[in-house]
């Protein structure tokens, strides 16, 4: 039983392998990368991380990619509020089925929507612009936030609700000064969760942009296949992809589970 | 909680209710639309009732993806559930390693899956990345690219890497609602380390178990940018999941009522799997 902390430390080190090749990677020049197997960095450089933070084609990657997880977090997280707190304090008709539904959607599979997305997109003009991702995350994305939402939002007694409506409060001026504040670690969580599904969803992302708001995946797969082995780049647009999850992480940490088991445990 | 009645509640479902039917009832319907029509170009399109669902039901290439996935969904959950309870397990239950465990261990479920293939593909590299070289260091011949038993083995260990955290995270939110009353008793009454993990532990964490595994399975059952990114779902097709063949029958050849009725018998799964979810979920609600 002594021993016990090394399932973990294991785990861990197993975890942070592959992370510290593709950092290693990214220091490396290509010379160095084609030339053999070495652990760290001969000729430390930052050259790909320059290249990538002055090139406007790759740097408008990041930031398309950005414009279309914000739109998206805030038309989740606005539109979840309310009827996250109907399906928490009402009984209505269809309830159940309508909340079920909402969890089918959370379920699909994206390759099944790629193509009628296109089609539906670019039917409404907003194909290849941050809009179209956008939108076409709500699909996952709103589900998900229902829920979360509902799960904290369950856990605040309905007497609340009741002595604001006795003191006088209307319904939206109860909401935003009283019940908005008293679950904002749910809602922060929520857009959280909102933030990371749509930064780490790439199917659709790519399937509904072609130039102007191309992803930064798309950008990625781009210098892949094209400008042959350009390994040192890829890993360091990776390490950039991965920096925002790092950043925030730690503000969630006591409630990741919540969010990825759809705020049910 | 005792809900009221309240049919006005509708109107705060409503604006939901819009932006997920748009865009999840105008796509389906395309793709069922699709899916019984046969198309000469020219957007003209004739009636074929179930041609393509028989077509799709039989061939060989929709069963030979159908089994490959299915297989590697069972792999995964073999693998990922016992793994992720056995490092839940042995995790301290507090102190200041906890933040830090947390923390390293949410890290790979925040990375982009194009990045993750990425990443694991220079990984896997048999001439310059960790992985391959070692293992090829150790005598083993091992190319994810050229054999299949090699990519089957890197996508599986990509996604026990990606997804195990997962199971860890909610594993420990379960046994972290253990009250230390239970293990008092459980020391009073000397029970083995077994007997406790037999009795108290594994039916406190049964709840948040179900719904790991129902996760996984439905995650797992449409994983398509990790793999596709990393073998392209090669060599040949040993590693071309439903997600994977789908997107290659309709954007890559343009079978339109091919891929419509594979989606549509590809979405009916999947909605069975979450009736089983919601079933399971909602029944540990009432408890």
């Amino acid at each position: 039983m002594r021993l016990r902390w090394l399932v973990p430390t294991v785990y861990i080190i197993f975890l942070m392998l592959p992370i510290y090749w593709l950092i290693n990677m990214s220091f490396k020049t290509t010379n160095e990368i084609l030339g053999g197997f070495s652990l760290y960095p001969r000729n430390f450089t930052t050259a790909s991380y320059v290249e990538i933070l002055t090139n406007p084609v790759w740097y408008n990657g990041y930031l398309s990619s950005i414009s279309y997880v914000v739109i998206n977090t805030v038309i989740s997280v606005t539109v979840a509020l309310p009827a996250a707190y109907a399906f928490s304090r009402y009984r209505f008709l269809g309830d159940k089925h309508l909340f079920f539904w909402l969890l089918t959607n959370r379920m699909a599979p994206p390759a099944v929507f790629a193509l009628p997305f296109y089609q539906l997109y670019s039917a409404i003009n907003l194909f290849d612009t941050p809009w179209a991702v956008a939108l076409a995350h709500c699909l996952f994305n709103i589900p998900l936030a229902v829920w979360i939402l509902e799960g904290f939002m369950s856990g605040v007694p309905k007497e609340i609700d009741e002595t604001a409506y006795i003191d006088g409060y209307s319904w939206p001026r109860f909401f935003v000064k009283i019940f908005m504040p008293l679950i904002a670690s749910g809602i922060g969580v929520t857009a959280f969760f909102c933030f990371m599904f749509s930064w780490v969803e790439m199917l659709l992302a790519k399937s509904l942009t072609a130039v102007a708001a191309k992803p930064i995946a798309a950008v990625m797969t781009r210098t892949a296949s094209t400008s042959g082995y350009e390994l040192g780049l890829l890993a360091a647009a990776g390490v950039l992809t991965i920096i925002p999850g790092a950043l925030v992480i730690y503000f969630v940490r006591n409630y990741i589970a919540k969010g990825f088991a759809l705020g049910r445990v | 909680m005792n809900k009221t009645l309240n049919n006005r509640a509708w109107f705060m479902v409503l604006p939901v209710l819009l932006l997920v039917a748009f865009n999840a009832i105008i796509p389906l319907m395309t793709v069922v639309n699709y899916s019984v029509q046969e198309t000469f170009g020219n957007n003209l399109f004739f009636f074929e009732g179930f041609k393509w669902y028989e077509q799709v039901l039989t061939s060989s290439r929709f069963h030979a993806s159908l089994t490959r996935q299915i297989i590697f969904t069972l792999v995964i959950l073999a693998i990922e559930i016992p793994l992720g309870v056995a490092v839940a397990l042995a995790m301290p239950r507090s102190g200041p390693w906890v933040p830090v465990c947390l923390v390293l261990m949410a890290l790979p479920l925040l990375i982009p899956w194009n990045v993750v293939g990425a990443m694991w593909n220079i990984f896997a590299l048999p001439d310059i990345g960790l992985l391959g070289y070692v293992i090829n260091a150790i005598g083993i011949d091992y190319n994810f690219t050229r054999q299949p038993g090699s990519a089957w083995f890197t996508v599986v260990l990509m996604d026990v890497w990606h997804w195990t955290s997962l199971v860890v995270l909610l594993a420990y939110a379960g046994l972290r609602s253990i009250p230390d009353a239970y293990y008092q008793a459980a020391r009073i009454d000397s029970a083995s380390a077994w007997s406790v993990f037999r009795y108290i532990q594994l039916p406190k964490m049964r709840r948040v178990l179900t719904i790991a595994v129902l996760l996984r399975f439905i995650d797992s059952f449409m994983i398509y940018t990790e793999p596709f990114v990393l073998t392209g779902g090669g060599p040949g097709n040993t590693t071309t999941f439903l997600s994977i063949d789908l997107v290659k029958a309709a954007l890559g050849e343009f079978n339109l009522g091919i891929a419509a009725a594979m989606s549509v018998i590809y979405f009916l799964m999947t909605l069975l799997a979450c009736w089983c979810f919601y079933t399971l979920m909602t029944r540990g609600d009432e408890q």
